[in-house]
């Protein structure tokens, strides 16, 4: 997250506070209670464009509901885990992830589903943008040639993995330090940082993130999703992973 | 025998206010029919072909995905229609409410467990009430698995899969049960289920 990492926990506490107030303004399908704005030691990352942006691949309202009502509620989920283990506050979510076995069974699936929730969206949120698409460029096309079969093989195999998901879950590029590139699927809110890999990008097909607009329909999400990947910031990601920086 | 979908029980919009008709044509006409389609072309040439549901359910699972997902969502999916109906929820009959009184405590507290059921099940998945060694439980389990699947005869079940409440309750799944079980459930249908599992 290349983003956020300059932002100090408190610094990103109070932004966290601050978008979940704005957004909280009344709507037709806000009738539950919003989740209680996060009190403990994680947030909601700041996103760096309004809910519609992304019109008209990702439509307002599904952009909203997703990151004031699913992220947030993992976030809320995840501080209430952290006021009953020392361990849950004071480590990086990265290093949560990697050892989900050093905490006690009770909290284990809860830090793994909100956890995994809660890097699985901040990286969404940051990979994504307004005016963007396109192609990748530089040493990230490189590799995406020489590690997926080329831009456009890679982008059919992606689709095609994100249907294969059987119920919830995501599809993810991963890379390592060498910054090779593959294609991995997970469900739920699993995140390939479980298994020390590190997460290039990644694509939500809950049905929660296209169900307003496409419907049944999760294939023609998963291609007009390519309309909303903004590039240089995955490329900066890639960067970041190959200079050691890249924490989730 | 292939799989074939079946017509709603009652018209797409026979549920509203608790279940839209849009809900209803995307969940039938769309979902189940794709479950239908892919589950016929997954067992085409298997050792499958021309077994009854339950034993291809039972049979496929954690051994063949692709023919397990289509063929567990058919069975989940054929029983759901049959366990809604408009005007539903409101008494339960009287032998099958003396049994979820005897094994929950109360009716309330059987509604509470089945929907912190519905609630905690993580991602897509189900919610059930179902019949093991004779005894009502409540249980929950993931994507196109049931209770068959655990050596327990399911009775009552609710989808909990976004695809079954989010046009109507978006990201408010209790609302979503809440409301199924006070207004949606078919119990004429459970308390048929629960005495053929007695049996």
């Amino acid at each position: 997250m290349t983003e956020f990492t300059a932002l100090s926990r408190r610094g990103a506490l109070r932004l966290g506070a601050a978008v979940l107030t704005i957004a909280a303004a009344p709507k037709v399908w806000a009738q539950a209670a919003a989740p209680a704005a996060p009190t403990g030691p994680f947030s909601l990352p700041k996103r760096s464009y309004e809910a519609n942006a992304l019109e008209p691949h990702i439509d307002a309202q599904t952009m909203d509901i997703h990151y004031n009502r699913h992220h947030a509620a993992y976030v809320a989920a995840l501080n209430n885990a952290a006021k009953d283990n020392g361990v849950i506050a004071k480590a990086s979510l990265a290093d949560l992830l990697a050892d989900l076995g050093q905490l006690p069974d009770n909290l284990r699936t809860v830090v793994r589903n909100n956890g995994g929730g809660h890097a699985n969206h901040s990286m969404f949120w940051e990979v994504m943008g307004p005016g963007a698409g396109g192609a990748p460029g530089g040493d990230l096309a490189a590799a995406i040639t020489r590690d997926l079969g080329g831009f456009d093989k890679f982008k059919a195999d992606f689709e095609a993995a994100g249907l294969r998901v059987f119920g919830s879950g995501w599809v993810f590029v991963t890379v390592d330090r060498g910054g090779r590139l593959a294609v991995l699927p997970r469900p739920n809110q699993d995140s390939p940082l479980m298994e020390k890999q590190l997460v290039l990008f990644g694509n939500d097909v809950w049905e929660h993130a296209y169900y307003l607009k496409y419907q049944n329909r999760r294939a023609d999400y998963l291609k007009s999703w390519w309309n909303v990947v903004d590039w240089s910031k995955i490329g900066a990601r890639y960067a970041a992973a190959k200079a050691g920086t890249l924490a989730i | 025998m292939s799989f074939t979908l079946p017509d709603l029980p009652y018209a797409h919009d026979a549920l509203q206010p608790f279940m839209s008709k849009e809900t209803l044509e995307y969940h039938h006409d769309k979902h189940h029919l794709a479950y239908v389609n892919n589950g016929n072309n997954a067992i085409k040439g298997t050792e499958f072909e021309g077994k009854s549901l339950e034993e291809i359910v039972k049979g496929s699972y954690g051994k063949n995905p692709a023919v397990f997902n289509n063929a567990g969502q058919h069975y989940n999916h054929l029983h759901f229609w049959k366990w809604m109906k408009p005007n539903g929820g409101g008494k339960i009959p009287g032998a099958l409410e003396k049994a979820i009184v005897d094994a929950f405590g109360s009716v309330d507290k059987f509604k509470e467990d089945f929907v912190a059921a519905g609630v905690g099940q993580f991602g897509s998945g189900w919610a059930w009430l179902e019949v093991k060694g004779g005894k009502l439980a409540v249980s929950k389990t993931p994507n196109g698995e049931s209770p068959l699947v655990n050596g327990a005869t399911p009775i009552l079940g609710v989808d909990v899969w976004e695809h079954s409440y989010y046009i109507d309750y978006r990201n408010r799944r209790p609302d979503y049960l809440k409301a199924f079980l006070e207004s949606l459930v078919n119990w004429e249908y459970v308390a048929e289920l629960y005495d053929a599992a007695k049996a």
